[in-house]
């Protein structure tokens, strides 16, 4: 059992997933929601003691089918992959948790998607095979297109299908990509794939690197960097804010493939092809937090603000993918894990304060006094304070280690001056929305008992969940960095990665 | 045999990159299928192309690349359930949206001569 432990986060939601779907869990909804959040607890727990697993006793290799690497698929659980796992997992189950309070009802199959959705990004985490990737990144979308739909109206529809239509190109450009550096390299495996790359002559060089700058525009793609970002806002803004929620671990999932890849496949070992993305990384990351950050500044909804800041975060990862040192990565992944969270909370809490408004909505106007101002507007000022970096919450920890990790590089006199002017902007248009949702009413009371639709314990649950951990974050912060600090040690230890994976697989 | 091939695949992207930029859902999802066809057909190739030479062991003196096959064989199920997907999200686009522009309005020209 213990050593199919590194599938466990796979396994879990795919069997959750079936199960949900299969009587007693299809035919009645409460039955599923338990189920739903049981399974979702479970994948956590799993998750939390691979981890465990990993910090005590180093990566773990788990060959699928017992075919050793390169000729197999393998899973590979080290400190990075382990970490975002477990990000998903809790975040995967406070969504559960939160759409128990009536979301799920509103569509069929919520849970066995969500799920799936799971399954698709856990695995795109864990896989040490380019194919794989690419298959577990068709799982979680189609899981994610569906969701997209879930309870849907008019603009829905419009923004679901023009997010369909771009990932179908992705994925086209995606095998295009795999093909060549098949081609060329003649194995999918990563590691053993950063192996080929250093011995690579001639024109053959050329041919990898267009592959290589192909997988920029897929992950580009997915991750929302400039000038692929357009599809975000309104995917986001319209998609149910559960679903949001949800979707803010997704770009995450391209900026973990391009660290994977241009840290490990293209790095800094890879002979002529070393850091051959990072020019375009860098100033494509710069561009997308100035544009995110306008974006910000620009937005009439609270949901549409949250998929812009949603957006300054990529910006803000990539940026330090581009960096390529140790602390910057370790920066990064803080930043990562600290940024989905607060944007998690942050699409939940815009979905609450839009009931209480009634029809003004999450609007940014004047309109009806929430109901339950002080908890919601408590939480809100929490994950303000988070997602500015003020103090004393996480984003204040994570912004000065980034500050830091660029400052001993000379790229900090680009990356300073935007990302504190992103910050500003981000400030100041967060200060005015929390004014103008609860301070500025046009009545002074609020609707009947029978409208205000108070919080469900669930809902308040999923939530408390996701914006405890900012506070947690900073009071486990020494742990915490040292972790990632290991983390991002092992992600640029190209030795190590490569033997784990292609001498060390049982 | 190479500039056969490589001038398929090559029309194929061409024509389904032509239909992809087209502003009706259905031109889209025949140059999705298309440039699908363009990346199984490109795949295929990534083994090298050659003939008479079998995949499966014991059967020829020299041997293909079985590796491609299966990636193609996985890309074209994935291509094609995402192909009946887009397929019913632009049915449902046209019955919700009432027509079947990609970006869910009919643009300004057609608007002009729809009332002229």
């Amino acid at each position: 059992m213990i050593q199919h432990l590194t599938s466990l986060p796979i396994l879990l939601p795919m069997l959750a997933g079936v199960v949900l779907l299969l009587p007693p869990c299809g035919k009645s909804l409460p039955i599923r929601r338990i189920a739903s959040v049981v399974f979702s607890a479970i994948t956590l727990i799993a998750s939390l003691a691979l981890m465990a697993k990993v910090t005590s006793s180093g990566a773990q290799v788990y060959a699928i089918g017992n075919w050793s690497a390169p000729f197999g698929i393998v899973l590979v659980a080290d400190p990075l992959s382990v970490l975002l796992v477990s990000l998903t997992s809790f975040l995967g189950m406070a969504c559960a948790l939160y759409a128990c309070a009536g979301d799920d009802g509103k569509g069929a199959f919520f849970h066995p998607l969500l799920q799936f959705l799971l399954l698709g990004v856990n695995g795109a985490f864990l896989t040490g095979d380019m194919f794989n990737l690419f298959v577990f990144f068709e799982v979680l979308l189609i899981a994610s297109y569906a969701l997209l739909m879930h309870g849907g109206d008019k603009h829905n529809t419009r923004a679901a299908l023009q997010y369909v239509i771009m990932n179908l190109v992705g994925s086209a450009v995606f095998l295009i990509a795999l093909g060549t550096l098949y081609g060329v390299l003649g194995t999918l495996n990563m590691a053993d794939m950063a192996n080929k790359v250093t011995t690579l002559q001639g024109d053959d060089i050329y041919l990898a690197k267009i592959g290589g700058l192909l997988l920029l525009v897929v992950f580009a793609l997915k991750g929302a960097l400039l000038p692929l970002h357009l599809w975000l806002p309104n995917t986001y803004a319209t998609a149910m804010p559960v679903v949001a929620a949800l979707f803010a671990i997704m770009t995450k999932v391209g900026v973990y493939s391009m660290m994977r890849v241009y840290t490990l496949v293209f790095g800094e070992h890879a002979g002529e092809l070393s850091l051959m993305a990072q020019n375009w990384l860098w100033w494509l990351a710069i561009a997308t937090i100035f544009v995110g950050s306008i974006g910000v500044l620009a937005s009439q909804d609270l949901r549409k603000l949250t998929a812009n800041l949603v957006i300054v975060s990529v910006g803000t990862l990539v940026a330090l993918v581009a960096v390529q040192s140790i602390q910057a990565s370790a920066a990064a992944i803080y930043y990562l894990v600290h940024s989905t969270l607060v944007s998690a909370a942050l699409f939940l809490l815009a979905d609450l304060i839009a009931r209480q408004r009634g029809k003004v909505s999450d609007r940014i106007t004047a309109g009806r006094p929430v109901a339950q101002p002080l908890l919601l507007g408590g939480g809100f000022l929490i994950a303000a304070i988070t997602v500015i970096g003020m103090p004393p919450l996480s984003g204040f920890v994570a912004k000065i280690w980034l500050l830091r990790a660029t400052y001993e590089t000379d790229q900090a006199i680009v990356f300073w001056p935007v990302y504190l002017l992103a910050s500003l902007a981000v400030l100041l248009s967060l200060s005015k929305t929390g004014s103008t949702l609860f301070w500025h009413n046009t009545t002074a009371k609020t609707a009947d008992a029978a409208e205000q639709n108070q919080v469900h314990p669930a809902q308040y649950c999923a939530l408390a969940m996701l914006l405890i951990a900012s506070p947690v974050m900073v009071i486990f912060a020494g742990p915490l960095t040292e972790y990632t600090l290991m983390t991002a040690t092992e992600l640029h230890n190209f030795a190590n990665n490569l033997s784990v994976v292609l001498e060390g697989a049982q | 045999m190479e500039l056969l091939y490589a001038s398929c695949v090559g029309l194929l992207v061409t024509c389904g990159v032509f239909l992809i930029l087209r502003a009706r859902t259905f031109p889209v999802v025949l140059g999705l299928t298309m440039l699908s066809y363009a990346v199984n057909l490109f795949l295929f190739s990534s083994g090298r192309l050659a003939l008479n030479k079998a995949a499966v062991l014991g059967y020829s003196n020299e041997y293909a690349d079985p590796l491609p096959q299966a990636l193609v064989l996985t890309a074209i199920v994935i291509g094609f359930a995402m192909t009946a997907f887009v397929v019913i999200l632009a049915i449902r686009g046209r019955a919700d949206l009432g027509n079947d522009h990609v970006n869910g309005q009919e643009t300004v020209k057609n608007n002009k001569k729809g009332k002229a």
